[in-house]
């Protein structure tokens, strides 16, 4: 397990009730409570041996909503932190690394003993979306209850449970009115729980993400519309993006594929050689047999020999998923219709029209 | 002795129409209304010659006690929702209604000719309406508004013979395609300026290009993304006299015949000094623009996520006279290190986040802030979303006195100083102790009651404050309510600040616009008691879940509060979630 991982584990078993506050370097003076888990890691990361250290403490002194001896209610495997086997903590802790491996703060979590009930729990859910990869399939992220660790003594930390789509179970051990937040899109008094339309790419969504309600505070106009951009931006297979059309080639033989994307050409000669220039590694082995043994750099004649003679010929799988092979159709239906490229060796082409292997010769 | 020897003069012996021509001089809101309290026929000569109103709260007053007020009005800003609207903290149906406004002024005959929204909801069939009452009307501004469609535009096309402004900024548009724009009849030339870069669907390229053709007082024009860049192109040799440009799609072939039309085209645009749009684009064009980019003073790359730091910076290289800049924080700190080194004259940065919802990737810091305050001395208006802030640098930033908006936004929401684990307390302190003009502030990372305590202390002339996640007691609120005694609004969410707070000065909200608290400690019982007190301020619950206001118990804690002053009392137009206390 990489230590992230095994950092958050450790903070799921904190459960619910331990506020606290960033304490990337152990300190505990902010922990009203006396905990001394730390919720958050700075992004230097330091918190995680602390973590390892306190978590030994943190189940003996947590301060739980629930009856004195009764766990917390099972979480549904969606989330990925609880599969290992400690399906009865709450991740409350979650690590967030974040694509550089640098742990991005997370949150605070708490819940206190509140003598107005569970109704004034509040606080804030926030994940990042690398958690979330694991749970792919449910859309809804279970909220984790988190808060501030600063509300000594004031009955009710604020722990907003944001659920995106169906109900997501409640993550703060309750008693009655658990089942209230577990199912209630909308908020009971006192609880948060708004269905967010922000705009987090309800449509593509790569991962549901939990989040707090309305935070950041981007104007829902705008982060609708940068969710649309970036999804048109991004590189999909074949699908038509007015910015780029991005395609992947394969290679017989080649150990990895290679993207193309098609706006940046306008003929198919362009794409031709585009691709001669990408693949020339591959075939620098090929014809290494061929060629004179030694000889680093491969003529541009002699590859597009490669691939315009008998040895290659380049096909595309089109939209109803037939390989066509290229050259046929104008260049802007090609793009349209093309989701994928291969360069095929001749020898295999045999399964086409027959013509089409004799085309590719006779371009040599 | 000075004063015996002293000439006064009476004005009131001036004639009414010499104190009306004085008083065209007085533009400001606050001077005028100042004006207006003198003496009784001051008030009745500002009243009559009042052409332009501004009302920060549409319930604050009522259409009819507006129109009785100020029979003269011509030009009339209205703002709806509470600020957190903007982020899905008010549910729709709220309110906020144009329609009753426009028709009290129709059936009143008001020669209504500008209106400006934001926040309200407005039906199609108020903009007809509007569109055939007041036969004046030229420029209607719409800003983060919602429920109206395309139709209502056409109407507005259709009517409005001297309209010179159509300004849509974004807002929620149903698109029903294309014809609206068509609707501009043949004799409309007077458009001065026309924005619909937020209309999401395909619009008819050519009625564009006309109208564009026969608007020869246009100075701006922002497209939307369905406008290619060949028209883009077409449109600009039409109009090379335009000042402020927001592109559509601008993503073309570097190598096409277009492209180097529009290359020359561009060139010949030399008074555009505002740039926006590029919502589709393609990072190799951009290079066209930079003839023009030496006189920007306006640039916003803020829905640009298809440029990248490199192309960014380049651009930005060739800015020179960039006063205001609005930008994705994929630009990093280097990029705004660029920023600093080149835009020498900048007064205005608002980066925003790119993924917003990704905390551990925003890929600004305090680093790039720092850079920015110290490079840019005139920078007195910020906004700006980051991963991470440290104490030591907000208080580097402090050394740029001329703020006059600071917008924080930490992505998580209580991070502190990841340097020294400290709640940032001390940086925004700085920041309001050194910048003595502040007017705005938006505060974000973790914060305790000594921030309240600074703020309370020396942020004399705040105007607004957002407040998100902070403070540990009611002191907070109070330090805040005691020491700002300009503030006008004041937003709080999320906050450990209870009915102790709210109710301690109750007086204080009088003299203030309004109040949101959402997710606070209040409860219904001291919500009640501060209706029941104030009669002058409405008091508004919003509540969502299925409880009805019987259910409730006094002792539990209200999801969302505001209040908001008024003449009026409590509005008729309310939903069934909001109660009215």
């Amino acid at each position: 397990m990489s230590p992230p991982l095994l950092g958050v584990e450790e903070e799921v078993q904190s459960n619910v009730s331990s506020p606290s506050v960033d304490c990337g370097l152990g300190l505990k003076e902010r922990n009203y409570l006396g905990l001394s888990d730390c919720s958050s890691v700075d992004s230097s990361g330091v918190c995680l041996p602390d973590n390892n250290k306190n978590n030994l403490n943190l189940k003996a002194t947590e301060l739980r909503l629930g009856l004195p001896g009764s766990q917390s209610p099972d979480r549904e495997t969606e989330l990925c932190l609880l599969n290992s086997g400690k399906l009865d903590e709450k991740p409350l802790f979650p690590l967030l690394p974040s694509k550089d491996g640098i742990c991005s703060s997370s949150q605070k979590n708490v819940v206190t003993g509140n003598k107005r009930g569970f109704s004034e729990v509040k606080g804030y859910v926030y994940k990042e979306k690398n958690w979330m990869f694991h749970e792919a399939g449910s859309d809804s992220e279970s909220p984790q209850s988190v808060g501030h660790g600063k509300y000594p003594g004031i009955s009710g930390v604020n722990v907003i449970l944001s659920a995106m789509s169906h109900g997501a179970q409640a993550s703060v051990t309750k008693d009655e009115p658990a089942n209230v937040l577990q199912k209630q899109p909308h908020a009971t008094s006192g609880i948060n729980l708004k269905q967010t339309d922000i705009s987090n790419n309800k449509s593509s969504a790569p991962a549901a993400k939990a989040q707090v309600v309305g935070w950041p505070p981007v104007r829902s106009f705008r982060a609708k519309t940068l969710a649309n951009s970036s999804k048109n931006n991004d590189e999909v297979d074949g699908k038509p993006g007015p910015a780029s059309l991005f395609v992947k080639v394969s290679m017989d033989g080649a150990p990895y594929l290679r993207k193309v994307d098609l706006r940046t050409y306008s003929t198919y000669r362009e794409l031709s050689a585009a691709l001669e220039k990408m693949f020339s590694c591959f075939t620098l082995g090929q014809c290494g047999s061929h060629a004179a043994a030694g000889k680093e750099i491969l003529s541009q004649s002699k590859l597009k020999d490669l691939l315009h003679g008998s040895e290659y010929v380049l096909i595309y799988k089109d939209k109803d998923g037939d390989w066509m092979l290229v050259g046929d159709v104008p260049w802007e239906m090609f793009i349209e219709t093309c989701k994928r490229l291969k360069i095929m060796k001749s020898s295999d082409a045999i399964g086409l029209a027959p013509r089409a292997v004799e085309k590719s010769k006779a371009t040599n | 002795m000075l004063w015996g020897s002293r000439k006064t003069i009476n004005m009131n012996y001036f004639p009414d129409e010499v104190l009306e021509h004085v008083f065209d001089f007085i533009t400001s809101h606050k001077d005028r209304n100042s004006v207006s309290l003198v003496c009784k026929s001051w008030y009745k000569i500002e009243k009559y010659s009042r052409q332009r109103v501004f009302l920060g709260n549409c319930y604050a007053i009522c259409p009819e006690r507006l129109i009785a007020r100020f029979p003269e009005l011509k030009s009339l800003t209205l703002k709806g929702k509470p600020h957190f609207a903007d982020f899905n903290l008010v549910p729709d149906d709220w309110g906020g209604f144009l329609y009753p406004w426009i028709k009290a002024m129709a059936k009143s005959r008001i020669g209504l000719e500008e209106l400006k929204l934001k926040r309200m909801v407005v039906s199609d069939e108020s903009l007809e309406l509007l569109s055939k009452s007041f036969p004046n009307f030229k420029s209607l501004v719409l800003v983060s508004c919602e429920g109206f469609t395309t139709d209502g535009l056409a109407a507005i096309a259709s009517n409005c013979r001297f309209l010179r402004e159509l300004d849509l900024q974004e807002n929620e548009v149903e698109d029903h395609r294309g014809h609206w724009l068509s609707c501009f009849p043949e004799s409309c030339t007077s458009l001065v300026s026309l924005n619909f870069a937020c209309l999401k669907g395909e619009i008819n390229l050519a009625s564009l290009e006309r109208l564009v053709a026969r608007s020869t007082n246009l100075k701006s024009l922002r497209l939307n993304r369905a406008v290619p860049f060949d028209t883009l192109q077409r449109l600009l040799i039409r109009a090379p006299q335009l000042v402020d440009l927001g592109t559509g799609s601008y993503v073309h072939d570097p190598s096409s015949e277009a492209y180097n039309k529009f290359k020359a085209a561009i060139q010949s645009c030399n008074s555009i000094r505002s740039l926006s749009g590029f919502l589709e684009v393609a990072p190799r064009c951009m290079s066209a623009i930079y003839p023009i980019c030496e006189n920007l003073t306006f640039l916003n790359l803020s829905y640009a996520a298809g440029l990248q730091s490199n192309e960014l910076t380049k651009l930005i290289q060739h800015c020179r006279k960039l006063q205001r800049l609005w930008i994705l924080d994929c630009i990093g700190d280097k990029g705004l290190g660029v920023v600093a080194s080149t835009c020498k004259e900048l007064q205005e940065l608002r980066v925003f986040p790119s993924n917003p919802f990704d905390a551990g990737n925003a890929a600004v810091t305090e680093e790039g802030l720092i850079l920015v305050s110290e490079g840019c001395p005139k920078l007195n208006s910020l906004l700006y979303f980051c991963q991470q802030m440290t104490n030591a640098a907000l208080i580097t930033v402090a050394n740029c006195t001329n703020f006059i908006r600071f917008r924080l936004c930490i992505l998580d929401p209580i991070k502190p100083d990841p340097v020294t684990n400290q709640p940032l307390d001390e940086g925004f302190g700085a920041i309001v102790r050194s910048c003595k003009g502040l007017k705005r502030l938006s505060l974000s990372g973790l914060l305790t009651d000594q921030v309240f305590y600074y703020i309370g202390m020396y942020a004399k002339k705040h105007e607004m404050l957002s407040i998100a996640f902070a403070g540990d007691s009611d002191k907070g609120m109070l330090y805040v309510l005691n020491g700002c005694k300009k503030l006008r609004k004041l937003e709080i969410r999320d906050c450990p600040f209870g009915d102790a707070a709210l109710l301690e000065d109750m007086g204080e909200y009088e003299t203030m616009r309004s109040l949101w608290m959402s997710t606070c400690d209040v409860t219904l019982g001291a919500c009640k008691m501060l209706a029941k007190k104030m009669p002058n301020l409405n008091v508004e619950i919003i509540n969502e879940s299925e409880q009805t206001e019987s259910n409730l118990d006094d002792s539990q804690k209200v999801d969302k509060m505001y209040l908001y002053r008024t003449l009026v009392g409590h509005r008729e137009d309310a939903p069934e979630f909001v109660w009215l206390l």
